[in-house]
C-alpha cells in the first residue's frame, strides 16, 4: 500500500506524522519526496547503503561549429530556453525541460543530449528504528524544478514491495502533485488555524481532482479553540474522513526540534495505521 | 527603494506572521505575498480585493479529434507520459513543451495559451497588498512571483514607498528563486530544530548564489537553547547577522486565529519587544526610516489619494 502524506501548507506536521506511522509499522519504506528540504535522515540518522546516485536529466548541447544560426531550435521552444545570438544559438539550461523538441527540428545536426545533475538519490536503513528503510532525494541548490527527481523517486518507490510512505513536499504545484500522484491513500496534514484550513481546502481539490481516496489528520489540535471545529465542517462537507486529531504538545515539540522521534503518540499513530487498513479492505 | 523578502528553507516557522508583524511596524510600504502556492497573508490582514487579473502563462495542447489519424507520433514524442494514441490521457504530465503540436503530420494539435491563476491588489490594515493564486496542479509558480513582485515595484513607485514587504515561499526550488532574485535583503525565519538548521544551510547556498545580503531571526528560540546557542554561534562563523530572536509563544497561534497580528493582540510584551527590535535592527541594515517621520505622516495626511 502507498500512502502519500501531504499538506497544503508547510510545517503542519507532514514529516512528523511520516516518522510517527514510521515508528508504530514493524517493517516499512519511506520515501522523503519533499526533495528541496529533505528531512527525515535527520531523525532516523540511517546508514546509506549507496553513496547517494546522482540523478540526471538529459538537456541539449549545441555544437557551435554545426550551428548556423537558423533560429529554428528556438522557435520551437516554448520555454524559451534556447536564444540565437549572431550565428549561433545559446542554451539557458535552467529553463529546459527536456522535452526534446529542440533537436528533432535543427537539420545541422548541431545538438545532441547531454546529462545534467539535478540532484541525489540515496537509500539507507535507520540505526534509530531499525525496521524503516529510508528513499531520500536532495535536489542540487540552485535547481528550479523537483518534478523530475521526484519522478525518478516514484519509479524506485515502484519497486519497492510491502507498505510504502511518502512524505511529500508542501503546497499544491507541480512538485506536490508529481508526488501524490498514483497513491493508494492520501492523509492530509493540517493544523486547526485559518491558515491551515484555507491549505487544506486547497489540497483536497488535487486528491479529488487526482480520484485518490483522502483523510485528513488535525496536527497541533486544541479542543478548546475553535479551529478544530471549522476543520471538522469542511471535512464534513467534503465528505472526507478525520483519521486522527493529534494534541498540540510542547513536549513533543521539544524533542522534535532536538531530532527525535517521541513516543508520544504512539497510540495514535497505531490506530490510524489501524483505519488505513480497514479503508484498504473496505474498499478493495 | 528597498525590498525585504522573508524566507525559510522550511514551511511552518513563521515566515507569514512575522512578515504581518513587521507590516504593522513599518511606515510607508507595499506588501507582496509570494507564497503563491498558498496564500495565507490576506487571511491576518484583513484584505479587500480591489484588482483581480488573470495570469496565463505556459501553454497547453488541444487536439482537433477529427483531424487526427492517431497514427501515435505524438505519444512516441511524448517524454512526459501525457499522451496516449492521439488523446492527452494525462494532462497533469502535461509539460506544455509543443513537441506533440510541432510534430504532428496531420497539424491537428494546437498550442493554447494556459489560464495558470490570478492575481490581487488589495488594501488591508498595513497598505496596499499583491497576492495570488496559482491555478491547482500548475507550474510556473516562479513566473507568477516574478508577476507579483513587478507589480508591487510598480506600485511603490507610483506612490513613492521606500519599501517592499514580500512573505516568500517555503523551500529552496523555483518560487524561492524567483523571489529572491533582485531583493536588497532577505531575512530567513529559522527555527532552533534539527530540520529547520539543516534546511537554513541550504537556503543560504541559494541566497549566496545570488550575492543578497541574509540575516536571520532565530523564531521559537526558547523550545531549545541549545540549539539556539549553535545556531547563534553558526550565524557568527559565518558572518550572518541575527536580526532578532523570538522566544517560544502561543501568541502567534491566538493571533492567527483571530486574524490579527502579534502586536495587535493585548499582552505578551516579550514577544512585542523582541519583533520591535527584530524590526529596528531590519531598519537599519535596509537603511529605511524605522518610523514614520512628521513629514511623512502630514504628506500622507494631506494626500489621500496615496
Amino acid at each position: 500500500m502507498l500512502i502519500s502524506i501531504a499538506s497544503g501548507k508547510g510545517g503542519t506536521g507532514k514529516t512528523a506524522l511520516s516518522l510517527l506511522l514510521a515508528a508504530a509499522h514493524s517493517n516499512i519504506s519511506l520515501v522523503d519526496c519533499d526533495v528541496e528540504e529533505p528531512n527525515c535522515h535527520l531523525f532516523l540518522q540511517p546508514a546509506w547503503q549507496d553513496p547517494g546516485r546522482e540523478i540526471t536529466v538529459t538537456i541539449p548541447h549545441i555544437d557551435s561549429a554545426l550551428c548556423n544560426g537558423c533560429g529554428a531550435c528556438s522557435t520551437v521552444c516554448l520555454f524559451n530556453a534556447i536564444a540565437i545570438s549572431g550565428k549561433t544559438a545559446l542554451l539557458f539550461d535552467e529553463l529546459c525541460h527536456s522535452c526534446g523538441g529542440c533537436l528533432l527540428v535543427c537539420r545541422q545536426q548541431a545538438i545532441i543530449e547531454e546529462s545534467k545533475t539535478i540532484g541525489t538519490l540515496a537509500t539507507g536503513t535507520s540505526t534509530t528504528h531499525p525496521g524503516i528503510h529510508l528513499v531520500s532525494g536532495t535536489l542540487k541548490v540552485g535547481t528550479p524544478s523537483a518534478v523530475a527527481l521526484i519522478k525518478r523517486m516514484k519509479q524506485e518507490t515502484a519497486k519497492l514491495t510491502g507498505d510504502v510512505l511518502l512524505d511529500c513536499p508542501p503546497g499544491t504545484s507541480c512538485s506536490m502533485v508529481t508526488a501524490v500522484q498514483d497513491s493508494d491513500f492520501c492523509i492530509l496534514v493540517t493544523e486547526p488555524t485559518p491558515f491551515g484550513r484555507h491549505d487544506l481546502e486547497l489540497a483536497m481539490n488535487i486528491t479529488c481532482l487526482l480520484q485518490i481516496p483522502t483523510g485528513v489528520v488535525i496536527n497541533k489540535s486544541d479542543a478548546a479553540s475553535s479551529g478544530d471545529e471549522s476543520i471538522e465542517t469542511l471535512c464534513e462537507s467534503r465528505q472526507i474522513p478525520i483519521l486522527a486529531k493529534i494534541p498540540h504538545s510542547l513536549s513533543f515539540a521539544k524533542q522534535y526540534a532536538a531530532g527525535c522521534i517521541p513516543d508520544e503518540f504512539q497510540a495514535i499513530a497505531a490506530n490510524i495505521w489501524h483505519k488505513l487498513k480497514s479503508e484498504r479492505s473496505a474498499g478493495t | 527603494m528597498k525590498e525585504l523578502v522573508i524566507v525559510s528553507g522550511k514551511g511552518g516557522t513563521g515566515k507569514t506572521s512575522i512578515s504581518a508583524a513587521l507590516a504593522f511596524l513599518a511606515p510607508q510600504k507595499v506588501l507582496v505575498d509570494c507564497d503563491v502556492d498558498a496564500a495565507n497573508f490576506h487571511l491576518i490582514s484583513g484584505a479587500a480585493i480591489r484588482e483581480t487579473h488573470a495570469f496565463t502563462a505556459g501553454f497547453e495542447p488541444h487536439v482537433d479529434e477529427e483531424t487526427c489519424t492517431h497514427c501515435g507520433k505524438c505519444t512516441d514524442l511524448c517524454r512526459f507520459e501525457a499522451i496516449t494514441d492521439g488523446v492527452i490521457t494525462t494532462p497533469l504530465n502535461c509539460e506544455g513543451c509543443g513537441v506533440c503540436a510541432f510534430n504532428c503530420p496531420a497539424h491537428a494539435i494546437s498550442m493554447k495559451e494556459k489560464q495558470a491563476g490570478h492575481w490581487f491588489v488589495s488594501d488591508t490594515r498595513f497598505g496596499r497588498l499583491i497576492h495570488a493564486e496559482l491555478g491547482l496542479s500548475v507550474e510556473n509558480s516562479g513566473k507568477l512571483v516574478s508577476k507579483v513582485r513587478q507589480e508591487a515595484k510598480k506600485i511603490a513607485t507610483a506612490h513613492r514607498l521606500p519599501l517592499i514587504i514580500t512573505d516568500g515561499p517555503p523551500g529552496i526550488g523555483c518560487p524561492a528563486i524567483a523571489a529572491l532574485s533582485g531583493a536588497s535583503l532577505a531575512l530567513a525565519v529559522v527555527e532552533p530544530s534539527a530540520s529547520s538548521m539543516h534546511d537554513v544551510k541550504r537556503l543560504v547556498d541559494l541566497v549566496s548564489h545570488f550575492g543578497l545580503p541574509l540575516s536571520v531571526c532565530i523564531n521559537k528560540s526558547t523550545l531549545h537553547p541549545e540549539n539556539t546557542q549553535e545556531l547563534i554561534a553558526w550565524c557568527d562563523h559565518n558572518a550572518i547577522p541575527v536580526a532578532g530572536q523570538l522566544p517560544y509563544s502561543d501568541a502567534f497561534r491566538n493571533a492567527i486565529q483571530s486574524g490579527k497580528t502579534v502586536l495587535e493582540m493585548p499582552e505578551n510584551a516579550e514577544v512585542k519587544d523582541s519583533l520591535k527590535k527584530l524590526w529596528h535592527n531590519l531598519a537599519t541594515l535596509l537603511e529605511v526610516p524605522a518610523t514614520e517621520s512628521k513629514f511623512g505622516y502630514l504628506q500622507r495626511r494631506l494626500n489621500p489619494f496615496r
